[in-house]
């Protein structure tokens, strides 16, 4: 006889799902953990004062007020919130919450996010409260007034640290994130914030060197609007940075991925990866996995590939003839690719939606160095993602938390290898899997990638010995 | 010719695309009384601590199924009809095949309790459990759970993510013990307790008591202690589920009989993963394998002997793996199989969260416990297989290391340790 309690279950799983349930008795907050929520809130009703008041404009105080209270409230709340538990993965209730799983909440930071792009980029003269907010700091870096970039800079690299602190509570059994986590905070202050502004201070051309071609178009573009006005720079240290930024495109790129795959960029250096990886890690769970997610990811990734690779052509065309071959289109693809693809794409999209779309839109969807990248690591790299054996059980955290959409379990339970070019190798899934099937690997050879190697040591000898090319029994 | 599949968990699905793979004309039907589509049953913890939405834990999109041209039908079936060909369904439908395979999986035991069946007192295994839990914990203030074991551990953790006050009640002097070594076992107690959950060892469920509402109010111990509890989680380990074919000509001991290419008792229907008992002559006991990995195995090899070829399985170096609250484990070989003459090395990081065994009799190594360490699986098996020993398998460690990079090695330390202990055990030996 089949039990009653069978019988008689009609609950839809599919239509309905599992909603939040009830919770228990509970753990009252700490007053450390109010306090530092109510310091947070100080600082954001601060920031709105001085903000729209003008008051205490332009002085450190008003500045420690506002930006100074909330990235210390923020930090504090986040390490008070780990602090009380035992290193490990928490993810409870991220499915449930509010902010990160598309709740109000998250549609309200959505819209906040999005609005301040939009302001940035098309109307900043209505930022210029925020801006005075920041002069203090631009006074020192930069030797002179803020302008609405250096708020923008200064209020990016608050978000990559605070919350990267965060991922370093979350993540502090797991030395792999703390390492590449440190390294995208680093990056974010010294070569993409301090040092820009203080080129600025020295009359130096502002240059940001964790960023060139194709994601920082310009460095290879020719004319005023491209390295014209870093090679007219009456300080000479502008060509030497016009070639600096061409050997990152050219040979260190190919290079670095064939050791280490797209991560040594992606998740260690970029700074939208750096954002996407702090700000963006508590919605990293909302890429989209659909089978139409990925084919959308593959045309429209390369397509801007293709789009910037083309105007660069033309635009180096135009200038090696010394006229426009081509009518006005190289400029205007320019301008287009700039207003399009840099402004609302990488942006607005990219980041505003982070709440929405998860955190990494623009890496999967747009990013010409991560397609770049992707291909290297895709044909020519060493690095890949190792499966454990049978040992996978099919739970899926490792395809939820994948950042760029990956379904990481279709390969994982397979036992196969995952090589795949838009894998940044922030590691998460490795992280996250709860019967340690999956270890991201720099191999002795890129030849053996898709399958895995179970001796390594033996591998690098019989590598040495045989040559690159060592045929692998592909595992049912 | 019609399969019909009934089950569809991981190792009718395993089953349905190995045949489908080898006969691309074959009619596949799939049933489920459970779910639509096949998900990942060790991914119900997830569902309810909000990791992951249920969706997520259905290894295939939805689309999957009809490029596949796989069957699903959700019902429940009712009776079989081995003569006539025909299964029946609650509800009054019939279904003809031509061949069937039984991959009903498990239940949870019931060991006749007193106050078993109150209203509040439930086991995991399926959704329906899953949903019953939602109902259950509203409002209450204690939970108990009895019985230790994995499925225990994690109905803790569960409730715990929801701030429900958990006390585990288990008969064993340490956590599954009756598993695990008892170094290991200690290691599961102390983070039992460090997570701030109650751990009753040596003690037996003796009753469960109403309160004046109907629903549970308090468990009472054999030694005569009344715990007061809303909430009582039964996870005294699961049994094959044969609901479905007892009076039927297929026969049953503890599991479905079946051979080791998974034939019942009668033509055509054949049974494999959780519910199958694989009777092993000439070995004594019968084989009852009740993890996803033997059954997706398992599932495999029936798959392959439904699409006409010779198949046989054979189980291979025994492994597993689990995670106990944030500690990880994993098992290779034989652990815990009390073989004549086996000798033990042990070494456990002073924070009590890294610990690594090896077993080794004078075959070489014969198995291997992790904890909080994640090695290869294929190192391990091929070690094991290869009958290395003890020097071999210490002097190679590093190969096997699967943490994630930058982790802090333990080998070295490792190494120093267990080599002395090594030295020790041989100078004893050959004193003896
Ligand atoms: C909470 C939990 C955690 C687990 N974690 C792990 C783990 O970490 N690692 C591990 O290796 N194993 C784990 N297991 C065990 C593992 O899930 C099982 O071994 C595995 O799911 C068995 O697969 P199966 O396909 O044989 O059976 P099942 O998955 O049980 O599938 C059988 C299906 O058949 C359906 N069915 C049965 N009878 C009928 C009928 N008469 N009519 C219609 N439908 C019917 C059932 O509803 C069910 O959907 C866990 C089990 C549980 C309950
Ligand atoms: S596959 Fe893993 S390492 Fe790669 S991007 Fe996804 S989560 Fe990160
Ligand atoms: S998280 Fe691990 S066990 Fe779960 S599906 Fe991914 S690889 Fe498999």
């Amino acid at each position: 006889m089949i039990e009653s309690r069978a019988l008689d279950y009609s609950f839809d799983e599919e239509a309905l799902g599992f909603e939040a349930p009830p919770r228990g008795a509970g753990v009252a907050r700490t007053l450390g953990q109010g306090l530092a929520v109510a310091a947070m809130a100080a600082g954001f009703l601060a920031l709105v004062v001085v903000w729209a008041s003008g008051w205490m404009r332009g002085s450190w105080l008003g500045l420690f007020l506002s930006l100074g209270l909330i990235a210390t409230g923020g930090t504090a709340t986040f390490y008070l919130r780990f602090a009380g538990t035992v290193p490990g993965i928490r993810h409870d209730g991220v499915v449930f919450g509010s902010a990160t799983g598309r709740g109000w909440i998250g549609w309200g930071l959505g819209l906040v996010i999005t609005g301040f792009y939009i302001l940035l980029y098309w109307f900043p003269q209505t930022l210029e409260g925020g801006v005075h907010l920041v002069d203090p700091l631009s006074q020192i870096l930069a030797g002179k007034g803020a302008d609405h970039w250096f708020l923008y800079g200064l209020l990016y690299t608050l978000a990559v640290w605070v919350f990267g602190l965060r991922m370093f509570m979350k993540y502090r059994h797991n030395r792999y994130q703390q390492v590449r986590t440190a390294s995208v905070m680093i990056v974010q202050l010294g070569l993409s914030f301090v040092l820009p502004n203080l080129l600025k201070a020295f009359h130096q051309p502002e240059f940001y060197f964790s960023y060139f071609w194709p994601l920082k178009w310009s460095y290879l573009w020719p004319g005023d609007f491209g390295i014209g006005w870093l090679v007219h720079h009456p300080s000479r240290v502008g060509l030497w940075m016009v070639i600096f930024g061409a050997g990152m495109s050219f040979v260190a790129t190919p290079v670095l991925t064939y050791f280490f795959g797209k991560r040594w960029y992606c998740s260690w250096v970029c700074g939208c990866g750096g954002l996407a990886e702090t700000l963006g890690d508590p919605w990293r769970q909302l890429s989209s996995k659909s089978p139409r997610a990925w084919r959308l990811e593959r045309v429209s990734i390369y397509s801007v590939l293709v789009i910037i690779v083309v105007t660069t052509v033309l635009l180096w065309i135009d200038y090696a003839a010394g006229h426009p071959v081509f009518g006005a289109a190289a400029p205007l693809l320019a301008k287009w690719y700039g207003f399009f693809i840099g402004a609302i794409f990488a942006g607005v999209i990219g980041v505003g939606f982070y709440p929405i779309l998860g955190s990494r839109v623009w890496c999967r969807f747009g990013c010409p160095q991560a397609a770049v990248l992707g291909l290297w690591q895709k044909l020519f790299s060493r690095f890949r993602i190792t499966t454990n054996g049978d040992q996978c059980m099919s739970c899926g955290n490792c395809s939820a938390f994948c950042e760029m959409g990956i379904d990481v379990r279709s390969y994982a339970e397979r036992g196969e290898n995952i090589v795949r070019a838009s894998c940044v190798g922030c590691g998460i899934c490795a992280a996250v899997c709860p019967r340690g099937v999956l270890k991201l690997e720099n191999g002795t050879t890129h030849a053996d990638r898709f399958y895995g190697a179970d001796r390594p040591l033996d591998l690098l000898i019989s590598s040495a010995l045989r040559g690159p090319d060592i045929p692998f029994e592909r595992r049912d | 010719m019609h399969t019909v599949i009934l089950g569809n968990g991981i190792t009718g699905v395993s089953a349905a695309l190995r045949l489908r793979t080898l006969d691309p004309q074959r009619e596949i039907t799939l049933i489920s009384g459970e779910s639509d589509y096949h998900y990942s049953r060790p991914a119900l913890m997830y569902i309810f601590m909000g990791h992951m939405r249920y969706q997520d834990t259905k290894p295939y999109p939805d689309s999957f199924w009809d490029q596949q041209r796989l069957r699903r039908v959700r019902g429940w079936v009712v009776g079989i009809d081995a003569q006539a060909r025909r299964l029946h369904m609650h509800g009054g439908e019939s279904m003809a095949f031509d061949q069937l395979l039984l991959a009903t999986g498990s239940k949870s035991n019931k060991f006749g309790w007193p106050g078993q069946d109150l209203p509040g007192v439930q086991g995991l295994y399926d959704l329906m459990d899953l949903r019953l839990l939602y109902e259950n914990i509203r409002g209450v203030e204690q939970a108990v759970i009895v019985g230790g074991g994995l499925i225990g551990i994690e109905l803790g953790e569960m409730l715990h993510s929801r701030h429900v006050p958990v006390t585990f009640v288990v008969r064993e002097a340490s956590y599954w013990d009756n598993v695990l070594p008892a170094e290991e076992s200690a290691m599961l107690n102390r983070i039992i307790r460090d997570a701030g959950m109650g751990l009753r060892l040596q003690t037996n469920l003796q009753e469960i008591h109403a309160g004046a509402d109907g629903r549970v109010a308090a468990i009472e111990t054999d030694d005569g202690e009344r715990i007061d509890c809303q909430f009582v989680g039964l996870t005294p380990g699961v049994s094959p589920n044969v609901e479905v074919v007892r009076d039927t000509a297929i026969e049953v001991g503890r599991g479905i009989l079946v051979d080791d290419s998974f034939h019942t008792t009668v033509d055509g229907i054949y049974a494999a993963g959780d519910c199958a008992e694989i009777v092993t002559p000439g070995e004594g006991r019968n084989l009852l394998q009740q993890v996803w990995y033997t059954g997706k195995a398992q599932g495999r090899v029936v798959g392959e002997v439904m699409a006409g070829r010779d198949a046989h399985y054979r189980p291979g170096t025994w492994y597993n793996s689990a995670k106990f609250l944030d500690l990880e484990y994993q098992t290779y070989g034989q652990v815990g199989f009390h073989l004549p003459g086996e000798k033990h090395l042990f070494w456990e990081h002073s924070d009590h969260r890294h610990a690594l065994r090896i077993v080794y009799t004078d075959r070489g190594v014969v198995g291997m416990n992790l904890m909080g360490l994640r090695y290869r699986h294929r190192s391990c098996e091929r070690w094991i297989e290869e009958g290395r020993d003890v020097d071999y398998v210490l002097d190679h460690l590093e190969e096997a290391n699967f943490d994630p990079e930058f982790f802090r090695r333990h080998e070295v330390e490792i190494r120093g340790v267990l080599r002395g202990q090594y030295r020790d055990q041989r100078a004893r030996g050959a004193a003896a």
